[in-house]
């Protein structure tokens, strides 16, 4: 072996190996160098001091087109740039005065005529009138739109109608300008959440002009004409979204913040450490930061946690035995030890749920729902048929493997499950996970026995959870159909008394989980926010978790 | 000639990458436009298939992509909706490529000296150490080398950013994260091949001469044993300027690898297709690129 004469890594010796470099290569090493030197900082310098209030707000926003957005991560942006007749109280969760001041409802809740507020101006400085309402909302129902909330308005006058292709004459949907800041608004029936309806992200109010010249790109344009606090600055997919406050905002004397800006982050452990490092100031989702330390932090005092309009539950496929049977479902449901599955997987302090609609929600008397009861469900399944499992077919629980932390939980709770029903009722259990788009196909087709499902609402009143489980809902995915539980939903929403209202809904909610139980509910959902209070004031834990961007302030930034 | 040659031959096989791509994501279940809440009407979500031709045959469906994507137009992203395929690649690219770039020259910078010095004190004690270091490079995973570079210098130390992409100091802890392993591939391919021409006749011939054995191994032995380097840093300049899930998402650097992975989970059909495109015509370039630079490294390699 020839190891003679290799050189000693000396400085000169690195020096003297350049030199013997041929010269075309030591040209080309030196243009590279000032190649990369001058790429590197034309492709990462960027000049944009930081905003008042940075949030991680999880996920990229798909869109902030009102009527194109359904994510979470996109209703809490949207209503900084576009606000509706209505807007949100941050502190109640209740529909507050927004671009309209006042509203006359009559013709026993099916006619509703709103003014608007004197002297409303779009962020680019032109007048914004009932026109605009009228537009944004047949935007909205106009096929071409392809909004996925269309159905929002379908309890308008003809807006089903107009939205399915039966009408194309605009004229004849129930939506009026009587004039300059008039709308009128005719229902179908009464819906005794249309205010609530009318603060939903999805109907805010947004620019003609723009939306016209430039089509399904008009969140492109800049300056965007915007009718809520603040106005769009920066929007790069996967980077940052940035508003600006907007000083046309009627109400813009009491917007307490200049820059906020939204940060979509991937990885729980890089959020955590970028609110640690104090990049950013607020972290709003529990899926953000990493579950492991979930226990530690929930005892910090920068954690704080809210009752949120989501639930955790099971579905039952109800066309296929032995499932078509509800003494089996009810027997399944029995046996299921949600206290455990809380305490020992979710490790929130989610509070463990008998009903679906979450406690808390606006308008809800909540039936008393199936609590643990082992004895009676060996019961029920003898009934049905099954003493001690003896001939229950083997069948499989369907779950998906979400990307994120969201995932281990859904098999835990699977493999708990299994033991439960195992160890209570005899019955075995199958496993079968998918990925999330195969398993929501399958969920849809009704390829599968029991389902992991969960729900979150639109809006804060019961509805929003009991009207997944009428017979010709898309989203029913359980093949359950019940003709006493339409006819109770059908009459709650003709209710005019709110007291009797409620009470009829109970008897659905009891009907769809206690009698039938077509679903398992298994805990209600917690919101979870991280920021400093004694520098991050204004932001509100309510049960829709959607704080008002507007009130949100840094005390560290001064004004 | 031979250039242009080579680019046109490029042509085809695009054509039929973009055919591949167009076809194959369709094999998978589910749709871009099934969420956990449908629609509540079935006529809307045959509305918003029509509105993006997916109600049309599969072939019609191609010719349409195929005539916008001769204009320049890669379509509409079908999960964001409001963007463009060509936005998003426009945006994205530069940042990964910045990146990639400096991971790709971080690989170079590291793996050739300790390959070389590898080679030269071949089966001496700076070998292994080379080696091993090299070797473990190649072995850890960057989702294990990232997170510990971050608690480290990030968390613990604060010397550098935890994430985001604002200055070239943020760039520092992924380059190291995404060029590591990449190094340590450079620094094996490196050593083989300069080991391999070392006893070559005309190594032996140089010395004959009596060049001095620094001047041999650089000016010889290097730069023979340098053509799997070469033939290496095609596809892998591909790939790195493409951009790494992992990397991205951990230090949330806004390009392109994200979308690479999330697209596919997400079926946004236009989306996978155009960045299958990219990566593919960044491939194709980068491998007539090492072509050209295999003739001008050795004098033995000819094209007509």
């Amino acid at each position: 072996m020839r190891a003679a004469g290799t050189p000693r890594w000396a400085r000169e010796e690195l020096l003297i190996c350049f030199e013997h470099l041929s010269t075309p290569l030591k040209i080309a090493l030196q243009g590279l160098f000032v190649l990369v030197s001058v790429i590197v900082s034309a492709g990462c310098v960027r000049n944009e001091p930081r905003a008042d209030v940075v949030i991680v707000n999880g996920a990229d926003p798909e869109s902030i087109d009102p009527a194109i957005i359904t994510a979470l991560e996109d209703y809490r942006v949207v209503p900084g740039l576009f606000e509706g007749l209505t807007r949100i109280d941050p502190e109640t969760a209740l529909p507050i005065p927004g671009l309209a001041e006042r509203w006359e409802i009559s013709d026993e809740g099916r006619e509703y005529v709103f003014h608007l507020r004197q002297g409303l101006r779009w962020s680019t400085g032109e007048p914004l009138g009932a026109e605009d309402v009228v537009f944004s909302w047949l935007r909205l129902l106009d096929p071409r739109t392809a909004a996925d909330y269309a159905a929002q308005l379908f309890c308008v006058k003809n807006g089903e109608a107009f939205s399915t292709n039966g009408i194309t004459d605009p004229g004849k949907v129930g939506i009026q300008a009587l004039d300059g800041r008039r709308v009128r608004v005719q229902l179908n029936h009464p819906v005794p959440y249309f205010l609530d309806l009318c603060a939903s992200p999805t109907m805010a109010v947004v620019p003609r002009r723009v939306i016209e010249t430039h089509g399904d790109r008009w969140l492109q344009v800049r300056p965007l004409p915007s009718s809520g606090s603040h106005t769009l600055e920066i929007w790069r997919l996967n980077d940052k979204l940035r508003l600006r406050k907007n000083p046309l905002y009627w109400d813009a004397a009491n917007t307490v913040n200049e820059t906020v800006e939204f940060l979509p982050v991937g990885s729980p452990a890089t959020a955590l450490n970028l609110y640690e490092r104090g990049v950013v100031d607020i972290i709003w989702d529990k899926d953000l930061v990493p579950s492991e330390l979930l226990g530690d932090l929930k005892q910090r005092r920068d954690f704080h946690d809210f009752p949120y309009i989501g639930t955790y539950f099971v579905r039952f496929n109800a066309t296929h035995p032995p499932f078509n049977d509800p003494r089996v479902r009810r027997a399944l449901a029995l046996a299921v030890d949600k206290q455990r599955i809380v305490e020992r997987i979710i490790r929130g302090g989610e509070p463990v749920a008998h009903h679906l609609v979450p406690t808390g929600v606006a308008n809800h008397r909540a039936p008393d729902g199936l609590i643990q009861d082992g004895v009676q469900a060996r019961k029920l399944l003898v009934e049905a048929g099954f003493p001690q499992g003896k001939g229950f077919p083997v069948f499989q629980y369907l779950f998906d493997s979400a990307a994120g932390g969201g995932a281990k939980v859904h098999a835990k709770i699977a493999v708990e499950l299994q033991e439960m029903w195992r160890r209570e009722l005899g019955i075995r259990m199958e496993l079968r996970q998918l990925e999330k788009k195969v398993y929501l196909a399958a969920q849809n087709g009704l390829d599968y026995d029991l389902s992991r499902s969960s729900w979150v609402g639109d809006y804060n009143d019961p509805n929003t959870f009991l009207d997944l489980f009428l017979s010709n809902n898309g989203n029913n995915r359980t093949g359950w159909k019940n003709a006493r539980y339409d006819g109770l939903m059908h009459q709650a929403n003709l209710e005019q008394d709110a007291r009797k209202r409620s009470e009829l809904l109970r008897q659905a909610e009891s009907l769809l989980v206690s009698e039938e139980a077509v679903v398992i509910p298994l805990y209600f959902y917690l919101g979870f926010q991280f920021y400093d209070g004694n520098r991050i004031q204004g932001i509100h834990g309510n049960i829709l978790g959607m704080s008002a961007v507007r009130t949100i302030r840094n005390k560290a930034v001064r004004k | 000639m031979y250039f242009t040659r080579r680019l046109i031959g490029m042509i085809p096989v695009v054509l039929g990458i973009s055919f591949l791509a167009f076809m194959l994501v369709r094999l998978a279940p589910g749709g871009p436009f099934d969420h956990e809440r449908r629609p509540a009407s079935p006529e809307i979500e045959r509305r918003i298939r029509e509105k993006y031709h997916l109600d049309e045959p599969l072939l019609s469906q191609y010719g349409r992509y195929l005539s916008g994507l001769l204009r320049g137009d890669l379509g509409p992203s079908l999960k964001y909706r409001n963007h463009s395929v060509a936005d998003i690649v426009m945006q994205g690219l530069p940042v990964s490529m910045t990146l990639g770039m400096c991971a790709f020259l971080f690989s170079l910078g590291v793996g050739l000296p300790s390959g070389f010095y590898g080679a030269a004190r071949r089966g001496g004690f700076g070998d292994y150490a080379t080696s091993l270091i090299a070797l473990s490079g190649v072995c850890v995973p960057a989702f294990v080398v990232g997170p510990l570079l971050v608690m480290e210098f990030a968390v613990r130390k604060r010397v550098f950013p935890v994430a985001l992409l604002e200055s070239p100091i943020h760039l520092i802890l992924p380059t190291v994260t995404l060029g590591l392993y990449f190094s340590g591939r450079v620094s094996r391919l490196l050593r083989e091949g300069m080991i391999g021409v070392r006893e070559a006749e005309f190594v032996v011939a140089a010395r004959a001469k009596g060049l001095s054995e620094v001047s041999v191994l650089l000016r010889h032995v290097f730069r023979i044993g340098m053509l799997p380097v070469v033939s290496y840093s095609g596809p892998m300049l591909a790939d790195l300027l493409t951009g790494s899930f992992v990397v991205e998402n951990l230090f949330q650097i806004p390009g392109i690898g994200v979308f690479m992975v999330n697209s596919s989970l997400s079926r946004d059909y236009t989306m996978i297709v155009g960045l299958v495109l990219v990566y593919a015509v960044l491939l194709l370039m980068l491998n007539i690129i090492v072509d050209v630079a295999y003739r001008w490294l050795d004098p033995r390699v000819s094209y007509d």
